[in-house]
């Protein structure tokens, strides 16, 4: 069945992969050995003098409280970014994989806010949530609920966790789509024949045989709430109020270029690589049991 | 056939050749000068560039806009650690403090105007301005330019709304008070507001009320310094700046510039800003402003002090830590430095942007062509700096290392105080022990330069 390519020599299999290693070299193997290097080190903002401290940096952002609550912030904030953007998506789906008038106008619509770039996600949501201009801000105050985002720590996760989730919830839904129309139009009628009705057929036989997409997606919503929200907490809140909103990932981006510390933000950024490896690991050895594929 | 393609190639690749050598012996040496000024005071500033470069062909200032001000910090710092620094970088006073102990990253302006025999005389800069930018041994390290201090905007129509009278901006916080409660009785749903919240309500507060924000002079003297923030007076003011908010008299608009526009789309009747922000208010404003000196607090001892300055200077850079610059891009430097410092452009640059004039000079030509009696409350910002006389060391400035971290954390711990996470003595006890964490942080990396 499988077919199978023997090369003659070396040299072709190896300029074949070149291109594909060097990548790896250039943007992930050098980066991270450099980084690991500068935990170790403490440095001042020009590069004058450099000292090696050892484990210092780790010891130090580990009992530092603001590493602890920005750990706690990415972990809800994932949570939530990943359970609400899966939960929705697959909800969508579902609805639009029926067969309705004009199907492809709503899944189209459904697509579109995946071309949006995270910062100008961001500045949309600003401009609904923003208490003094914008429409829903200006309407919450109205009736009374005080909302206010800048001060307000609860309401500031809230609305990063709505503008990260949204900005997910196209890409889910396509494979969540696909997924739904892989699945045989026969093994549906079975269950139906069957006397299953909508809700037990989507539980016992839909939902079972999507499992390889949910896992999929599992993974990269994960790794989307880590590594990539960090446009949208930039632009819409900047990690504040009094660090309410600070992720791993940009309290990293707050010590490293802005405060200029550059040991202690290299010391965070292994840390977070480690924790992302076991993460994805935990899943994969975990999680994947459940799937059928 | 292939003779004359040949001929022609050679042709080609001689005028290829030749264009480009005549062309460059008359271009002018390009000098990368990077600011953080959003418009409309980025569009002066860059025209201020364009005169430049119109009055001589041998330099051409090429300014770029580099985002807010601690953008162009790190900006300026990681092109210096991949040598490709810009010859001119504007650094916010905050900053001050790094760049003094930059060592070979900058080049002090006393050096370049020594080596190039360009004349600015030192002395023609204002009191605050020059002592805030000279090193221990009193030489300037950076070129004044755009320096500031804040100020009190109030909207005169909601003044008379409120039955308040429009000319008299009160003097104390006791007064603010009372006037934020009449007109939050008169119906305005902002009565008063503040941008740059560490700055204005922090750092401006100690200095008129003569208490240090940090030991050894405020960092004057030395980067073994402890900061001073749990103090009575601080206590007392962030208490008052809680309660008002639960009140609704005081609205909290976000950290740095992010309350700014409050005030001039007429939605907050006070607020405390930058006295360069004068330029914005003017174009923007749709009814009758006034500005006054920040309030103090009545009875306090020493108080009212002079304020301090805050915008920016201008330094000069390395190209990288192994390149220097040449002695032709230093004159370029100096010349550029000469002509923004001339009476008559300095001069223009205060008036139109609300900046304080950093020269006496500048002072001198807008007092005596009648500005100051057409443009009433234009001359507050020097007044204010100017009161009571030399400068104190408790209001000299602030220069400390690390100092853009600092600010972030005073600005936290506000916020938290805002939100009611923490007592306002509890925030400041707070920001005090993180503060002092980044100041032995630099202390250390910065021993041996």
């Amino acid at each position: 069945m499988q077919k199978k390519v023997f090369f003659r020599g070396r040299l072709l299999p190896l300029v074949l992969l070149a291109p594909q290693l060097a990548v790896t070299v250039v943007f992930f193997f050098w980066p991270a050995g450099q980084a690991i290097l500068q935990s170790t080190m403490r440095e001042d903002a020009f590069g004058f003098s450099r000292e090696f401290v050892g484990l210092e940096n780790f010891r130090e952002v580990l009992e530092d409280p603001a590493w602890v609550n920005a750990a706690l912030n990415s972990f809800v904030f994932s949570a939530l970014v990943a359970g609400l953007a899966l939960g929705l998506a697959l909800f969508l789906a579902v609805q639009a994989d029926k067969s309705l008038r004009g199907a492809t106008v709503y899944r189209s619509l459904l697509i579109w806010p995946y071309a949006v770039a995270p910062a100008v996600a961001a500045v949309l949501w600003l401009f609904l949530f923003q208490p003094q201009v914008g429409l829903i801000g200006r309407g919450l105050n109205a009736i009374g609920i005080a909302w206010d985002y800048r001060l307000n720590g609860g309401q500031a996760m809230t609305l990063i966790v709505i503008a990260a989730a949204w900005k997910q919830l196209a890409y889910n839904f396509i494979f969540f789509l696909a997924g739904l129309q892989s699945i045989p139009a026969s093994v549906l009628e079975a269950a139906a024949i069957d006397g299953a009705r909508p809700t037990r057929r989507f539980w016992t036989v839909i939902f079972p045989l999507l499992s390889p997409t949910t896992f999929f997606l599992l993974v990269v919503n994960l790794t989307y709430a880590f590594f990539e929200t960090f446009g949208i907490i930039h632009a819409l809140t900047g990690g504040g109020p009094a660090k309410a909103t600070e992720t791993l990932i940009y309290k990293v981006y707050v010590d490293g270029v802005e405060n200029l510390n550059l040991g202690q933000s290299s010391a965070q950024s292994v840390i977070l690589m480690i924790i992302v490896i076991a993460l994805t690991a935990i899943q994969f050895r975990a999680v994947e049991k459940k799937v059928h594929y | 056939m292939r003779r004359r393609h040949l001929a022609a190639g050679a042709l080609a690749l001689a005028t290829l050749v030749s264009v480009p050598l005549a062309v460059r012996a008359q271009q002018p040496v390009e000098l990368q000068f990077w600011h953080g000024l959003n418009q409309p005071l980025g569009g002066m500033l860059e025209q201020l560039a364009t005169d430049f470069n119109a009055t001589q062909s041998t330099y051409k200032v090429v300014p770029s806009f580099r985002g807010s001000y601690a953008e162009t910090v790190v900006a300026a710092i990681a092109a210096f650690r991949s040598s490709t620094a810009p010859h001119i970088v504007q650094m916010f006073e905050v900053g001050t403090g790094t760049m003094m102990s930059a060592g070979r990253a900058v080049k002090p302006l006393h050096e370049i105007l020594a080596e190039t025999g360009v004349a600015i005389d030192p002395r023609d800069f204002i009191g605050p301005v020059a002592g805030y930018y000279a090193a221990a041994d009193g030489r300037m390290m950076a070129m004044p330019f755009n320096s500031s201090t804040a100020i009190a905007y109030y909207n005169k129509d909601m003044f008379q709304r409120a039955g308040l009278d429009p000319n008299a901006f009160p003097a104390t916080w006791q007064g603010v008070e009372d006037a934020a409660r009449k007109l939050k009785a008169a119906g305005i749903a902002c009565p008063m507001t503040t941008s740059w919240p560490s700055w204005i309500m922090v750092e401006q507060l100690l200095a008129i009320h003569d208490v240090p924000l940090a030991s050894r002079s405020n960092g004057f003297e030395g980067l073994n310094t402890e900061l001073n923030l749990a103090n009575p007076v601080l206590t007392r003011h962030l208490t008052n700046l809680v309660n008002w908010q639960k009140d609704g008299l005081f609205r909290y608009g976000g950290r740095d510039t992010a309350a700014e526009a409050l005030f001039p789309t007429g939605e907050c009747a006070i607020s405390f800003m930058s006295s360069g922000s004068r330029a914005r208010v003017t174009r923007e404003a749709r009814f009758n402003w006034g500005v006054a000196m920040l309030p103090y607090y009545q009875g306090a001892e020493g108080a009212p002090r002079n304020s301090i300055i805050g915008g920016a200077a201008l330094w000069t850079m390395n190209r990288g830590p192994n390149a220097q610059r040449s002695p032709q891009e230093l004159r370029g430097v100096a010349e550029f430095f000469r002509y923004i410092s001339s009476p008559a452009v300095m001069a223009k640059w205060h008036q139109d942007t609300g900046y304080v004039p950093v020269t006496r000079s500048a002072y001198e030509v807008t007092k005596a062509a009648g500005y100051y009696q057409q443009n009433a409350g234009a001359d507050v910002p020097i007044e204010q700096m100017l009161r009571g006389g030399d400068p104190t060391a408790n209001s000299r400035g602030i220069r400390l290392g690390g100092f853009i971290e600092i600010r972030n954390i005073i600005q936290e711990e506000m916020e938290r105080a805002f939100q009611g996470g923490a007592t306002p003595e509890a925030a400041l006890a707070n920001a005090n022990t993180r503060g002092n964490q980044v100041l032995r942080n630099f202390e250390r990396t910065n021993r041996n330069n």
